[in-house]
C-alpha cells in the first residue's frame, strides 16, 4: 500500500514536469498556433510578396519561363528523373486542383498543363518542420532557404502540401549546361526551391519569369498593398489557391 | 603502490601521445615559409583594417552571409562609416582579384578549407 | 563489468567477428554514399525518405518497448521479470543506438548534425526527437547498469536510480509519440495524418519488441544455457498478444474511416499500400504477407494449449516481429508518399548501397546487444553461483 502511495506521489511530480515542458512548447511554436487560426493576421508586414498566374494566357509548349528561371538560378539539367532539380514547372491541372477536380471539367482546364512553382505560404509547414531554421519567412513573405544551414534532412519535402521542394541528390555543377557565375550553385545534400528571386528584387528587378513571359501570364506584386496591380486583378477575377483546405494560404493565384 | 601490467600501460601511453601528437611531429621539417599573398594592386584599404581582417575576416563574412540571406539587409558600412556590398564574390573578390594567390594560398598553409566555392563562382 | 565481454568461446568470438565484417561492409559502402551523396539510395523527390527513416521509425519503438519489463517489474513488482529487465534495457540501448545511426546515415549534410543543437528550433518534431532520443538512450543505459552493477556486488541498488527509473516509463511513451508526431503532423500526407498514429505506433512497438524479446530469450536458452522461468516468457507472450491485438484493431480503424467516408485521399494511401494505384503495386506481397503473419500468429497466440508450446510461440514471436516490421519499417513511410503532393505514384525500392549500410547498421545494433547481454549474463550468472 505505502509503496504504491509513493508511487502516486512520483508519478504526479512526472506529470507536473510533463505539463510545464508542453507551455513551454507552446511558447515556443511558431504563429501558426491557434491564434494564427482564429484571426487573420496577415496585414501587419507592409510587403507579401505575391504571384497572379493568369492561365487563360499561359500558351501549352511555352516553356520561356521555366527556361529563364533554372537558366538564372543555375538549375541543373538531369536527365535521370531520379535526381532532377524543379524550381518551376508544368502539370496537369488535376495534378495541381485535386479538390477542385469533378467528372466533367471545362475544355479550357481539362488538358491544359499549369505552371507551377513555391507557393511562398503565410502558413508554410516546411518553416514549421524545419529542425534549423535553414527554411525560413522572411518579413516580405517570401519562404527563402538558407544553404548553409540546411541539413539535408528533407523533412520539409515531406511537409510541403505541393511537392515544391526538389533534394540535391549528387553533384550538380557538372550538370548545368550554362553555369551563371553571379548565381551560386549548391552543394549536394541540401534541399532547394522557388525563390521569388529574392536576389533580383533586391536589384529592383522583377523576377525572371515574369520578365520573360511574352504573354503576361504572371503578375508579381504586393499582396499587402491595396492599391497594387495584383491585387487590382484579384478584385476582378475569380481567382484559386492550391488546396485551400490545408490551412496554408498560399501567396501564387490561379485565374484558370 | 603498485602498477600491474606496468610495461603494457607504458606501450599504450607511449603509442597514445605519438598518436594525438601526429600532426605536430608529421610536419617536422617541411616548410615554415609564410606565403606571399598576392595584394591588390589598385585598391589600399579593405573594408576594414589589416589586423582586423586578417584575424576576423571568417567571421566577418559569416556575418555578412546571414545578414544578406536572412534579413535581405546588402550594405555594410564600415567602422569608417564607408558603405559596401556585402558581398564576396562581388566586394571582395574585386580588389582582391585571384583567390588563388590571395584565398587559398593562406588556407592551404593553414590547411582549412572554407565551402565557400563548392557553391559560390568567381566571375570570369 | 565491461571485462566480462571481453572473454567468450571460439562461437562467440567467429559471432563478433561475423559482425565486425558487416559493420566494415556497411561503413565502406557509406563512405561511397558520402562521396556520391544520397542520389546513390533509392529515394527520389517523390519518395524522399526510404529504407533508413522507416528503420529509424521502427526501432524506435523496439527501444520504447522496453518499457513492457520495466513497468510490471518496478511498479507492479512482478519478480518473474526480475532477470530479463536488464535484457530489456539493453535491447532499449542497442535500439537507440541503432536509431540514431539511421538518421545520420539519411543526412544529406552529415558534418551539420550538431546544428539541431546549435540552431534549437523547438516548432520542429525532429528537434523533441533529437532531445527525447538521447535522453532515452542515456536513461537505459544508466538504469540498466547500474542494476546490474548492484547485483554483481550482491548490494541494493543506490537510491538514486528509482527516480530515473520511473522518469524512464513516461520517456518511452515521449520517445515513440514524438516520432509518431514526425509524420502525423503533415498536411497533405494522408495516411500519416490521424491522431491514432501515436497509439498505433505504440502498440506495435509493444508487441514488437517483446516478441524480439521472446525470440531473443528463447535463443540464448539454446545457445548459453541462460535459465529463465516459463512463466516470464508466457507473460511476455501474453503483452505480445494484447498489444498485437490492439495494433490490427487500430489498424481497421484507419481502414473503416478511409473507406466509409470514401474521401479518395483518405483511400488512396492504403490502397496502394493493399491493392496498387495507379498501376503502382510493389509492396501488396509485402503487406498482405504482414496482414497474414500478424493475424495468424494472433490465432495461434490464443490458443492457450499451442502458447505454452515453445516452438509454436517461437514461430508466432518471429511471425509477429517480421509483420510489424514490414507494416512500421516499410508501408508506414513508404506508403504516406503515395500519392505525390502532386497525385501521381512513384515508387522506390533501395540501391545495394542503402541496403548494406542498413545492415551495417543493424550489425552495429547486433554487436552493442550482444556485448551487452553477454556481460549481464555473465554477472547474473557469477551472482547466482
Amino acid at each position: 500500500m505505502n509503496n504504491r502511495r509513493n508511487f502516486l506521489k512520483k508519478l504526479s511530480a512526472i506529470s507536473v514536469l510533463g505539463a510545464s515542458s508542453f507551455s513551454l512548447l507552446n511558447k515556443f511554436s511558431d504563429n501558426t498556433s491557434l491564434a494564427a487560426v482564429t484571426s487573420s493576421s496577415s496585414e501587419k508586414n507592409k510587403v507579401r510578396w505575391g504571384m497572379v498566374v493568369d492561365m487563360r494566357k499561359c500558351k501549352d509548349d511555352c516553356e520561356l519561363c521555366i527556361d529563364a528561371c533554372h537558366q538564372v538560378h543555375n538549375v541543373p539539367d538531369f536527365e535521370n528523373p531520379k535526381d532532377q532539380i524543379k524550381w518551376i514547372k508544368k502539370a496537369p491541372y488535376p495534378n495541381l486542383f485535386p479538390s477542385k477536380n469533378h467528372q466533367y471539367p471545362s475544355e479550357n482546364v481539362k488538358s491544359k498543363p499549369f505552371l507551377t512553382f513555391c507557393n511562398h505560404c503565410e502558413h508554410p509547414p516546411c518553416v514549421r518542420v524545419c529542425p534549423t531554421k535553414a527554411t525560413f519567412k522572411k518579413p516580405d513573405g517570401i519562404v527563402e532557404m538558407d544553404f548553409h544551414r540546411c541539413i539535408g534532412c528533407r523533412f520539409c519535402m515531406a511537409a510541403c502540401p505541393y511537392g515544391e521542394r526538389s533534394f540535391n541528390w549528387r553533384d550538380s555543377r557538372s550538370a548545368i549546361p550554362n553555369i551563371d557565375r553571379s548565381y551560386p550553385t549548391r552543394q549536394r545534400g541540401v534541399v532547394e526551391k522557388c525563390n521569388f528571386c529574392s536576389e533580383r528584387l533586391a536589384k529592383n528587378q522583377k523576377p525572371a519569369c515574369v520578365e520573360v513571359c511574352p504573354e503576361k501570364v504572371l503578375t508579381f506584386g504586393n499582396l499587402n498593398d491595396p492599391n497594387s496591380e495584383i491585387r487590382e486583378i484579384l478584385k476582378s477575377n475569380q481567382a484559386s489557391v492550391r488546396k485551400p483546405e490545408l490551412g496554408a494560404k498560399p501567396s501564387v493565384f490561379y485565374i484558370l | 603502490m603498485k602498477i600491474y601490467d606496468s610495461g603494457k600501460i607504458g606501450l599504450g601511453l607511449i603509442f597514445f601521445i605519438a598518436l594525438v601528437t601526429f600532426p605536430f611531429w608529421v610536419s617536422i621539417g617541411g616548410n615554415k615559409q609564410m606565403p606571399e599573398l598576392k595584394m591588390p594592386d589598385s585598391a589600399h584599404e579593405c573594408v576594414e583594417s589589416k589586423e582586423f581582417m586578417r584575424t576576423n575576416h571568417m567571421r566577418l563574412l559569416n556575418q555578412w552571409r546571414d545578414s544578406v540571406v536572412r534579413e535581405n539587409n546588402y550594405i555594410y558600412v564600415s567602422s569608417t562609416g564607408k558603405s559596401y556590398v556585402k558581398s564576396l564574390t562581388k566586394t571582395c573578390l574585386n580588389c582582391h582579384s585571384s583567390k588563388e594567390e590571395f584565398c587559398e594560398r593562406c588556407h592551404t598553409y593553414a590547411s582549412v578549407r572554407p565551402y565557400c566555392w563548392s557553391c559560390h563562382l568567381e566571375s570570369e | 563489468m565491461i571485462e566480462k565481454a571481453w572473454s567468450g568461446n571460439r562461437n562467440y568470438w567467429l559471432w563478433i567477428l561475423f559482425l565486425l565484417v558487416l559493420i566494415s561492409i556497411g561503413i565502406y559502402c557509406y563512405s561511397l554514399q558520402f562521396e556520391y551523396g544520397l542520389g546513390i539510395t533509392g529515394m527520389s523527390n517523390d519518395v524522399s525518405w526510404g529504407v533508413y527513416i522507416a528503420q529509424f521509425t521502427f526501432f524506435v519503438g523496439v527501444a520504447a518497448s522496453a518499457v513492457m519489463l520495466v513497468i510490471p517489474y518496478y511498479l507492479h513488482d512482478y519478480k518473474a521479470f526480475g532477470k530479463i529487465v536488464v535484457l530489456g534495457e539493453f535491447l532499449a540501448v542497442s535500439a537507440v543506438l541503432m536509431c540514431l545511426l539511421f538518421i545520420l546515415a539519411d543526412m544529406g549534410m552529415p558534418m551539420r548534425v550538431l546544428y539541431v543543437i546549435i540552431h534549437p528550433t523547438p516548432n520542429s518534431m525532429l528537434f523533441w526527437d533529437m532531445l527525447v532520443l538521447n535522453g532515452y538512450l542515456v536513461l537505459n543505459m544508466t538504469c540498466g547498469w547500474v542494476a546490474l552493477d548492484a547485483e554483481k556486488k550482491r548490494t541494493a541498488p543506490p537510491k538514486w536510480i528509482k527516480p530515473l527509473i520511473y522518469l524512464s516509463i513516461p520517456w518511452a511513451v515521449s520517445i515513440h509519440t514524438v516520432t509518431a508526431f514526425l509524420y502525423a503532423g503533415l498536411p497533405s500526407r494522408h495516411l500519416w495524418l490521424t491522431a491514432i498514429l501515436a497509439p498505433r505506433f505504440l502498440a506495435s512497438a509493444f508487441a514488437s519488441g517483446p516478441a524480439l524479446l521472446i525470440i531473443l530469450i528463447l535463443l540464448l536458452k539454446k545457445l548459453v544455457q541462460f535459465e529463465i522461468a516459463n512463466e516470464a516468457i508466457q507473460k511476455l507472450a501474453t503483452i505480445v498478444l494484447y498489444a498485437s491485438i490492439i495494433n490490427f484493431f487500430f489498424l481497421g480503424l484507419e481502414f473503416f474511416t478511409a473507406f466509409y467516408s470514401n474521401i479518395p485521399g483518405h483511400m488512396h494511401g492504403l490502397v496502394y499500400l493493399y491493392a496498387g494505384l495507379q498501376g503502382q503495386h510493389a509492396l501488396i506481397i509485402w503487406m498482405w504477407t504482414s496482414l497474414v503473419l500478424g493475424l495468424g500468429a494472433i490465432v495461434l497466440l490464443l490458443i492457450p494449449d499451442l502458447k505454452r508450446e515453445e516452438n509454436i510461440l517461437l514461430i508466432s514471436s518471429v511471425a509477429i516481429f517480421f509483420s510489424l516490421w514490414i507494416d512500421k519499417g516499410i508501408g508506414m513511410v513508404l506508403g504516406g508518399f503515395v500519392p505525390t503532393p502532386l497525385e501521381t505514384v512513384t515508387e522506390y525500392s533501395p540501391s545495394a548501397v542503402e541496403i548494406f549500410i542498413t545492415l551495417g547498421i543493424w550489425a552495429v545494433g547486433i554487436l552493442t546487444l550482444t556485448l551487452l547481454y553477454k556481460i549481464a549474463l555473465s554477472v547474473q550468472k557469477e551472482a547466482a553461483a
